[in-house]
């Protein structure tokens, strides 16, 4: 079974042929159809070799040669082990939902540029799945660059707005640093080991010095910054907003941003020999999580709060990493994609409705209007929030439970940034949903629960989101509750025989899940009491608020000390290297030849005797150059 | 005779044949010249083909080298004739249309 792996990755591929050649004729029902129906197909594959693993064990699957030099080669292979089984699931399941609800959702776009949001789609999905199953960096990399280029092409899907295509060349040039990073960390193993296949580069670690480990760590965690929107190259992933919503969740939810959590789980041993490292990725995650969660705070456009959430989600997931909770992190990807993809997918089915109107302070009172989506988005925001047993609850205890293992510091940290979670959610929540419609008289009048394309992908994803957390139950609560732990042992198995334990008592451990569930509960009531009753009354933020609001400035920040500096750069490139350097050169050549061509014409006197003197001349200089020769002046002198 | 004879000759038909060309402006005087430069080269050819055929007698008495030189001599004279031809019918087609035969009005192609 594991052999047919590259259906997985074809069936999308062939769905972006079709679609991308066949958008001008094929009926909106057909591209449907092949779209929705290639990523289908590669879940239904996925499952087999999900199951294929789970019986056999992991397998490589070498298909083709790629690059062969002498003194190294690199072969298009697929890693297929439990890791990448997983993460197979959850892209094509969650892809699979999300072109579902799109082919209702952008109903409303012209038939050819509906055939291009599908072909766009299902490259994201190729480009994700080939990025998962590469047996090596290289072939990672091509999926980490496709997925680069598909963010790029779908945020500015809508290119006749010049704001959302400056949102796409931001995403694309943040993603650009962080690709230099990874390319960088791939060369420097290719060189140190000669192999960037993992299983040769996981036996072979032991070659590589401490310096080494550090550098090459530190540069994939570079890219993994770029490509999971970590400080301090978040800022692309909330201006990807401008993408139509259901990119949004493909982005946030099933690719892309777990991109880099995925390429630091895969390569967890570098990683455990890298304490320094790990350091440096948790604390990052960590600031990540808080810095994103205060932003969120404030934020009133109901899709930036949820990008920031993302970031801040993303935090959490790399201070898993950060602690060699490699196993949670990967869990939290899973239920993060689960609630993610819902709350977004909920946040699109209301901004469907409300006819592209996002600000959440113009909403309200939509839970008579939108059962189905109500339902589904307050089970989503449980389970955001951690309240067990929501999926999100149990994910995000593993990894606050190794942090403080580690630190607890790290700890204390996460839980506020979690009661912020909760905070900034269900603030979300009741604006939206709660209260009194604030909206215009025109927008009541049509309000609607979507079609069934739209609710079936929630209903799903709701049943996902709350059950999703159950295979990875701690085994404080149930002995070998942790499925998914024992699931994909074998990928960690090296680190967790490196990493030292640390075992807290299960009483402890109770007594944080009982704390922070409460103080979860409590700010949660606190959001709903303090804007049930909210009316826009014009009031300014001030103070930290209006910080807030504005994102810390630091859109501002980059504005002033990157982005503006390099304008000028290029403006004195432009103005004084470019007119007057290279300009002169190139004029000064031509007038060179044209002054030249001037003085050369004078030649061509148009008198017969000139030319022939100038000939014989000529004939005189070239017999003196050829037969200056010794051979020749002795017979001449012989002669003479 | 001492081959230095023939080369001494020559040359002084070809300097004869240059300080013509580059001197008169007559066309006929100067095609003249042009010809008596290709008469000193082809001399010069025969000269040295004799020179060479002698010197391979003196070693083989039934060798033919340097014959084929003397021969090629003929071949030449029988083109310069076809080429005098040709060069007299330009003259012609110039005194038609200039009703000179100086040189130094058939500048025309210049502007």
């Amino acid at each position: 079974m594991s052999k047919l792996v590259y259906l997985v990755p074809l069936f999308p591929l062939l769905g972006f042929l079709i679609n991308g050649l066949g958008r001008k004729s094929l009926s909106k029902t057909m591209v449907g159809i092949v779209g929705s129906g290639a990523i289908l197909a590669s879940f239904i594959v996925s499952l087999c070799i999900f199951f294929d693993v789970k019986e056999h064990g992991a397998t490589v699957v070498n298909l083709f040669s790629f690059i062969r030099t002498e003194s190294f080669s690199i072969p298009f292979a697929f890693q297929v082990d439990q890791l990448s089984s997983v993460f197979l699931l959850i892209i094509t399941g969650i892809g699979f939902l999300i072109h579902l609800y799109s082919s209702a959702y952008m109903h409303e776009e012209p038939n050819e540029h509906f055939g291009r949001f599908f072909a766009y789609l299902n490259l994201f999905v190729f480009s994700m799945l080939l990025l998962v199953l590469g047996a090596n960096y290289v072939i990672m990399f091509i999926g980490w660059e496709g997925v680069g280029l598909c963010s790029y092409l779908l945020i500015g899907f809508w290119f006749k707005n010049d704001n959302y295509n400056y949102a796409a060349k931001k995403a694309f040039v943040m993603n650009r640093i962080g690709d230099l990073g990874f390319l960088l960390a791939v060369f420097w193993l290719l060189f140190k080991l000669g192999t960037v296949t993992y299983g040769d580069v996981f036996a072979n670690v032991a070659q590589l010095s401490t310096f080494d480990i550090t550098a090459i760590t530190m540069l994939l965690f570079v890219g993994a910054m770029g490509k999971s929107a970590q400080l301090p190259l978040y800022t692309w992933l909330p201006d990807a907003m401008a993408g139509p919503t259901p990119v949004s969740a493909l982005i946030h939810a099933a690719t892309m941003v777990t991109a880099g959590i995925y390429m630091i789980a895969r390569s967890n041993i570098l990683y455990t020999l890298a304490p320094a490292t790990q350091t440096v990725i948790a604390v990052v995650g960590l600031a990540t999580a808080i810095f994103a969660a205060t932003i969120a705070l404030k934020q009133n456009d109901i899709k930036k709060v949820l990008a920031y959430s993302t970031v801040s989600q993303l935090g959490y997931m790399f201070l898993g990493l950060g602690v060699g909770a490699y196993t949670g992190a990967v869990f939290h990807v899973m239920t993060h994609a689960f609630f993610k993809a819902l709350l977004f997918l909920g946040a699109g089915s209301v901004i469907h409705a409300m006819h592209h109107e996002q600000d959440i302070r113009k909403m309200g009172g939509l839970k008579k209007y939108m059962p189905v989506t109500h339902i589904t988005f307050l089970l989503a925001c449980l389970a955001i929030a951690g309240i067990p047993p929501f999926s999100g609850f149990f994910s995000k205890d593993e990894i606050l439970m190794a942090a403080y293992g580690k630190n607890p510091l790290y700890y204390y940290i996460g839980l506020g940034g979690a009661l912020m979670t909760a905070f900034y959610m269900f603030r979300l929540y009741t604006m939206t949903f709660l209260g009194n419609f604030r909206g215009t008289h025109e927008q009541q009048h049509h309000l609607h629960e979507s079609p069934s394309a739209m609710t079936i992908p929630l209903i799903v994803l709701a049943i996902l989101s709350v059950a999703g957390g159950w295979i990875g139950i701690p085994d404080v609560m149930i002995e070998h509750g942790h499925q998914l732990e024992h699931f994909l042992a074998p990928v960690f198995a090296e680190s967790a025989k490196l990493a030292e334990h640390h075992h807290l008592e299960a009483s402890t451990e109770y007594m944080f899940m009982g704390v922070s569930t409460v103080a979860i509960i409590i700010v949660i009531i606190l959001a709903v009491n303090a804007y049930r009753k909210y009316q826009d009354n014009g009031a300014e933020n001030t103070g930290l608020g209006k910080v807030l609001e504005n994102k810390w400035y630091i859109d501002e920040l980059y504005d002033a000390v990157i982005v503006n500096p390099l304008n000028a750069l290029a403006g004195f490139l432009k103005n004084v290297v470019e007119k007057s350097g290279i300009d002169g050169v190139v004029n000064g050549v031509g007038r060179l030849v044209g002054y030249g061509s001037r003085q050369l014409r004078l030649l061509q006197s148009g008198q017969v005797g000139n030319y022939i003197l100038v000939m014989v001349l000529a004939m005189v200089v070239f017999v003196l150059i050829w037969f200056n020769d010794q051979t020749i002046m002795d017979f001449l002198s012989k002669i003479f | 005779m001492p081959i230095q004879y023939y080369i001494y000759l020559c040359l002084a038909l070809f300097s004869i044949g240059i300080i013509g060309v580059l001197t008169r402006r007559n066309a006929i005087v100067v095609f003249m010249c042009i010809e008596l430069m290709l008469n000193a080269v082809n001399l010069l050819l025969v000269a040295f083909s004799k020179m060479h055929h002698g010197a391979a007698l003196a070693i083989d008495s039934t060798t033919k080298a340097g014959i084929d030189g003397q021969l090629f001599v003929f071949f030449i004279m029988v083109v310069a004739a076809a080429e005098v031809s040709v060069g007299l019918a330009i003259i012609v087609m110039m005194y038609r249309n200039t009703h000179s035969v100086d040189i130094n009005f058939l500048n025309r192609l210049k502007n």
